[in-house]
Parts: C-alpha cells; sequence; structure tokens
C-alpha cells in the first residue's frame, strides 16, 4: 500500500493540546508542511510567543526558544542577526502580537527583518478564558466585554495587516484563513510564499491566519467556522496586502 | 573573524568607551540597546566599532526589544551584550528574569543615574537592591561586577563574558554616570576569539535533535527542579566569585563599606583619616553577588564601627548588617538624587565615629 500522506517531519509526535475544533492545530500542520516542502527544518529556529500556542517548542520538531508575552520578534530579530543563514520564525496569537507586542511587530516590520511571522488571529485572548484582544470585533462578546465589545468605549479592531501594508520592509503580507479545504490549501500558499521572502532575504514576512476558538466563542466547531467566514471576514478581508516578483 | 581594532594596549579612554573596547577583546559579536544617558557611548562605540569584527550592532525600538535580542542571540550562541541606565534597566528586568531562568548567557551594562522615576542623569547607586536580589520576578539573580576604575572595569567586562557562558548566567556590570564618564589610562586585554557555539544553542538542529530554549516549566515539581538547578549554580558562584578588595583594614577599628565609584572616594576619605591618626580601612566588595559576606565579617571582627557609604539611601547597608551580624554597630551615609558625597563628608562621618570608640 502506497502512504499518500503523514505528519509532517517537522512535526514531533506529541499530541496538541488545542480545544476540539480549535485550528491551532491545522496551521501548526501547514507550517510544519511548508518547513518541511522547503527543506528548513535542519536550518530552523522557531520562536514560540505566550497564549494557547505557548507549547508550540513541544511540537514542532526543529530548534524552538520560548519568548515573553509579545517579544517573539524581537527574539527572532537577535537570532536572524547573529546567524543570517538561519531560518526564523514566530507563531504568534492576537493578543501577543497586536496588543503586547504591537511595538515589537511593527519595527521588526519597518526594519525589514528577514524573519516570517505566522499571526493566529482568533479574536480573543484563548488562553486567559476569552477575554478582549485588540482583534474583538465591535459588538462581540467576551469575558471583559460582557456587553459586546462597543466602539466608544474599547476601540475599534485592530487591522495588522492594513497597518503594516504601508511600510517598505515588509516583503510578503496576507491575511489567510483555514476555516475550508481550499481555505487551507490558500493558507499553505501563503505562508510558503512568506517563507520565499525569508529564503531570499528581502524583507519582513507575515501571514495573518484567522483562527476558530469554539470554546471562548460558545460555539461548535462548525459554527465557529461560520463565525470566522461571515463575521471575522468581514471586518478582517482575506487578501494579499504585499507580495513579491 | 577578524581581529579587534588593532592591539594598542595603552590609552586614555572614556569609562563607556573601554567597557565597550573591552567586551568586543572579549569576543562580544552583538550587542543591542536603546539610548540613554549616561552609558550612549557604549552603544555608539559598538556602532562604530563591532561591525569591523564581523560583529552585528542593533538599535533596538525600546529596552524591552534589546533585552529580548540579548535572549534571541544569546540564546543562539552568541557573545552578546547590552547596556543601559536605570530607567532602561527596569524595563529589561522582564527579559532577565527569562534569560536567567532559560540560562542564557549575556553581559548587561548599568551605568546608574538618580531614581525613582525618570530621576536625573546624574550618577547615583539606587539599582543596588535591584540589580542584586533578582530585580524581576521570581526566584534568580544576576552575577553582579561592581567596577571602581576604569581598568577594573575593562577586565571585570572582558572576563563578564567567559562568566556569562560557564554559569549561563547574565552578568552584571554595575557602574555609575560618574565611572561612564570620566577618562582613565588603561591597559587593554589582547582581543580573543569568541567562544565556539555551545551545543544548546538555537542555530538550526540539523539532521540532530532539536534543542529548546524555554522558561516555562508548568508543573511545579519541573519548575521545582528547575529553580534549584539554577540554584546550584548560585551556591558554586559563592565558591568561586567572591571578589573584594581590603585597603588599610589591618588592624582598623573602623572598617568603611563601599562599591563602585564611592569607594575611591571612601579610599581618599580612608587616607587623610589616617594621616589623623585615626585606624580606618575600607572594604570593597567587587562581586556584589554574591556578595562577600564572610570576607566582611572576618575584617569587621576585630572592628568597632563599621561604616556603609552609598550614593544611595541606604541599600548595600543591609548585606552589611547581615555580614556584621550585629557583632558592632553599623552606620550608613549616603547621597542621593545624584549627589556623589565628597572626601570630607565621608571624613566628617569618620571622626565622629573616632570620637565616640577612639
Ligand atoms: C506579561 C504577561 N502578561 C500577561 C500574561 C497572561 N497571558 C497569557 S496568554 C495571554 C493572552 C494570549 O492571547 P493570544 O495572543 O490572543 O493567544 P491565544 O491564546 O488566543 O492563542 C495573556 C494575556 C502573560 N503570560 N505575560
Ligand atoms: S481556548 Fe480557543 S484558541 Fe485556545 S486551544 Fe481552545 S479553542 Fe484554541
Amino acid at each position: 500500500m502506497k502512504q499518500v500522506t503523514g505528519r509532517p517531519t517537522a512535526l514531533t509526535d506529541k499530541p496538541f493540546h488545542y480545544c476540539p475544533g480549535c485550528t491551532h492545530g491545522i496551521i501548526h500542520r501547514l507550517v510544519a508542511e511548508a518547513l518541511e516542502e522547503d527543506n528548513l527544518r535542519g536550518k530552523a529556529i522557531g520562536i514560540a510567543s505566550v497564549g494557547c500556542s505557548v507549547f508550540a517548542y513541544d511540537y514542532f520538531n526543529c530548534d524552538m526558544q520560548q519568548a515573553a508575552h509579545g517579544r517573539a520578534p524581537a527574539v527572532a530579530t537577535g537570532i536572524k542577526r547573529a546567524w543570517p543563514d538561519s531560518f526564523v520564525f514566530t507563531y504568534q496569537g492576537d493578543g501577543d502580537l497586536a496588543s503586547i507586542g504591537i511595538a515589537e511587530t511593527i519595527h521588526a516590520a519597518s526594519r525589514g527583518e528577514n524573519i516570517t511571522v505566522i499571526f493566529v488571529n482568533n479574536s480573543v485572548y484563548g488562553m486567559t478564558g476569552g477575554q478582549m484582544a485588540p482583534t474583538t470585533l465591535v459588538g462581540q462578546k467576551s469575558t471583559t466585554t460582557p456587553s459586546g465589545r462597543d466602539a466608544t468605549l474599547h476601540g475599534y479592531p485592530l487591522p495588522v495587516c492594513e497597518m503594516l501594508q504601508v511600510l517598505p520592509g515588509v516583503a510578503y503580507l496576507a491575511r489567510v484563513s483555514v476555516s475550508s479545504p481550499a481555505k487551507i490549501r490558500a493558507a499553505k500558499r501563503a505562508i510558503k510564499r512568506a517563507f520565499a521572502a525569508q529564503l531570499r532575504g528581502i524583507g519582513f514576512g507575515l501571514v495573518e491566519i484567522l483562527s476558530s476558538c469554539p470554546t471562548n466563542w460558545h460555539l461548535d466547531p462548525v459554527k465557529a467556522l461560520e463565525f470566522v467566514d461571515n463575521q471575522m471576514a468581514a471586518q478582517f478581508p482575506l487578501q494579499v496586502f504585499r507580495d513579491f516578483e | 573573524m577578524a581581529q579587534s581594532i588593532g592591539e594598542q594596549s595603552m590609552g586614555l579612554m572614556k569609562g563607556n568607551e573601554a567597557i565597550a573596547e573591552a567586551a568586543i577583546r572579549a569576543g562580544c559579536r552583538a550587542y543591542f540597546g536603546y539610548p540613554i544617558t549616561p552609558q550612549n557611548e557604549i552603544p555608539e562605540y559598538m556602532a562604530k566599532h563591532l561591525p569591523k569584527v564581523g560583529g552585528v550592532f542593533l538599535q533596538a525600538e525600546s529596552e524591552l526589544a534589546a533585552i529580548n535580542m540579548v535572549y534571541g542571540a544569546g540564546g543562539a550562541g552568541v557573545h552578546v551584550m547590552t547596556s543601559s541606565s536605570s530607567p532602561g534597566i527596569s524595563l529589561k528586568q522582564e527579559g532577565l528574569s527569562y534569560i536567567a531562568c532559560a540560562e542564557v548567557p549575556c553581559v548587561v551594562v548599568n551605568m546608574m543615574r538618580s531614581g525613582p522615576g525618570l530621576g536625573g542623569i546624574l550618577p547615583a547607586q539606587g539599582d543596588y537592591f535591584q540589580a542584586t536580589k533578582g530585580g524581576g520576578h521570581g526566584d534568580y539573580h544576576l552575577l553582579v561586577l561592581a567596577p571602581s576604575t576604569i581598568q577594573e572595569a575593562v577586565d571585570l567586562t572582558y572576563e563578564a563574558f567567559d562568566l556569562a557562558r560557564r554559569y549561563r548566567n547574565p552578568v552584571m556590570i554595575l557602574g555609575d554616570g560618574l565611572l561612564g564618564q570620566m577618562m582613565e589610562s588603561v591597559t587593554l586585554p589582547q582581543p580573543k576569539a569568541p567562544l565556539p557555539k555551545p551545543p544548546w544553542a538555537t542555530t538550526g538542529c540539523g539532521d540532530g535533535e532539536p534543542r529548546v530554549i524555554n522558561s516555562l516549566y508548568i508543573q511545579g515539581d519541573v519548575m521545582e527542579e528547575r529553580t534549584k538547578r539554577i540554584f546550584a549554580k548560585y551556591a558554586k558562584m559563592k565558591q568561586n566569585e567572591i571578589r573584594f578588595e581590603n585597603y588599610k583594614t589591618d588592624g582598623a577599628k573602623i572598617i568603611l563599606a563601599a562599591y563602585g565609584s564611592t569607594a575611591r572616594i571612601a579610599k581618599t576619605a580612608v587616607d587623610k583619616a589616617r594621616t589623623r591618626g585615626i585606624k580606618v580601612g575600607l572594604f570593597r566588595p567587587i562581586s556584589l553577588y554574591p556578595f562577600p559576606y564572610d570576607e566582611l565579617s572576618e575584617v569587621a571582627t576585630e572592628a568597632k564601627a563599621v561604616l556603609t557609604v552609598e550614593m544611595s539611601m541606604g541599600q548595600m547597608v543591609e548585606d552589611v548588617r547581615l555580614a556584621v551580624e550585629g557583632r558592632c554597630p553599623v552606620r550608613f551615609y549616603g547621597r542621593s538624587g545624584g549627589i556623589v558625597p565628597t572626601p570630607q563628608e565621608i571624613l566628617q562621618q569618620i571622626q565622629a565615629i573616632w570620637s565616640h570608640i577612639a
């Protein structure tokens, strides 16, 4: 019998701890497949951030450093500057990247750091129990916006890609989702493009991936994916913001 | 890698620049920092000279980012350094806690200025607690070395990278604005090549076992093991890294205790007092963590009083009291706000104590 698929070599065999229906797992797999297909595992250093994906260092089968909340792009910068021939990626949630770590994100992008940022936007703080994130939609309920996010009180969702697209240091920038097989394939193409930008040494690459959090949204997995498609994608349109020849 | 800038072994150098050059000669190949007075000559020197030896200089967007770049580069096995002054060092505390737990070597220079708050840019020693007691959250320490001359700053900086690598722990050079800004004649050590990449460094695992640099241990027993492992290193430091200087302490009835710039001034005060027949000496801790408790205790055995002098409201004096263990009174004299005590002021303190005990 011919084996047509299996676990990517860039993933360890540790079982994921993610909730049922959470799309962090799909995204891990896509990153791992891209690492394997581009033969990057051996020279890759991944940066795990603080959030539900904090244990990413247990799952990616390559050298890993775990970073403080929000600081992954700075840690990645330190490694990449020290060893420019290595391949460096971060894996960060929206609280990590867009709230506490927004300065590190913007400046790494602005410097055109040759790193790849995998940005998982699930519109809440998953790990700490569903509090408001910078990306929470107006009207969306969270544990710290029990009546829904009120723009006059809590401000508006932060459009990270739209903000970063003006920076000349950015080589590749896209927003994708993993809510259907077709979208998953598109997401993988985007990740591989961002990887290619780093391999060519042409600047900062970021892929924002709209992701589900059934647990904190209090939705079943299917309804959670519908929320991604209908509500989140309306606020955060799927788009390639920056590409290269 | 190319050699450092030439072979000159003598020269008049500003403290900050001498430290930067000593770091390069010690094999430092990456520097990340953010401007703050009174240590700006360190990043400026690094910006100019580090690239010449194939090193990396990067001005970070904040001290927070800088210390996390240090964590990244240090974790990837490079001799790495950052420097700042008090308010900036506060911002690095989160990172230092992670770095200590993750056992990443690095060198941090703090050229202290007055505080709290934005304080002022004049020299001070108000960061002693922060430097020696941990500084950030959790159970950890930095190895803290406090030079009192530029030559000593050069020598300690030169050694700091090896110490950081040996203990896989951050080493702090704790100076102050005075040390950073003044000029003295120094002998610079020979440039040495950086140590080879250690096996634990995250530089890409190739076909080997992946390496993880981490400070998260969610199970209590595992985290306790980790903490014990770190503290076993501190026990080793206590055996091997205690440094201090005794100055005219033989037969002294009054022992001054002072470190860094203040110790220089205290030395002058000791000399002045000695010409007046006062039996006084100076004990100068060089390693502030680990603190030379036993060594101070020994010189204090015969003393009638100890006088701690600091550019603070009284921080090291607590360790001095722990060392003296009540065998004689421990007095304190301090200036703060960036005011540097004069030898005359210290002499007056000595004379006042002498008039009671003589
Ligand atoms: C300095 C600091 N502040 C707060 C926390 C607590 N904390 C842990 S995870 C998290 C939010 C993570 O949310 P996000 O980045 O959106 O990732 P998700 O869990 O949703 O995947 C917070 C605030 C922390 N670990 N460190
Ligand atoms: S809390 Fe949300 S983001 Fe975290 S694992 Fe569960 S579903 Fe995923």
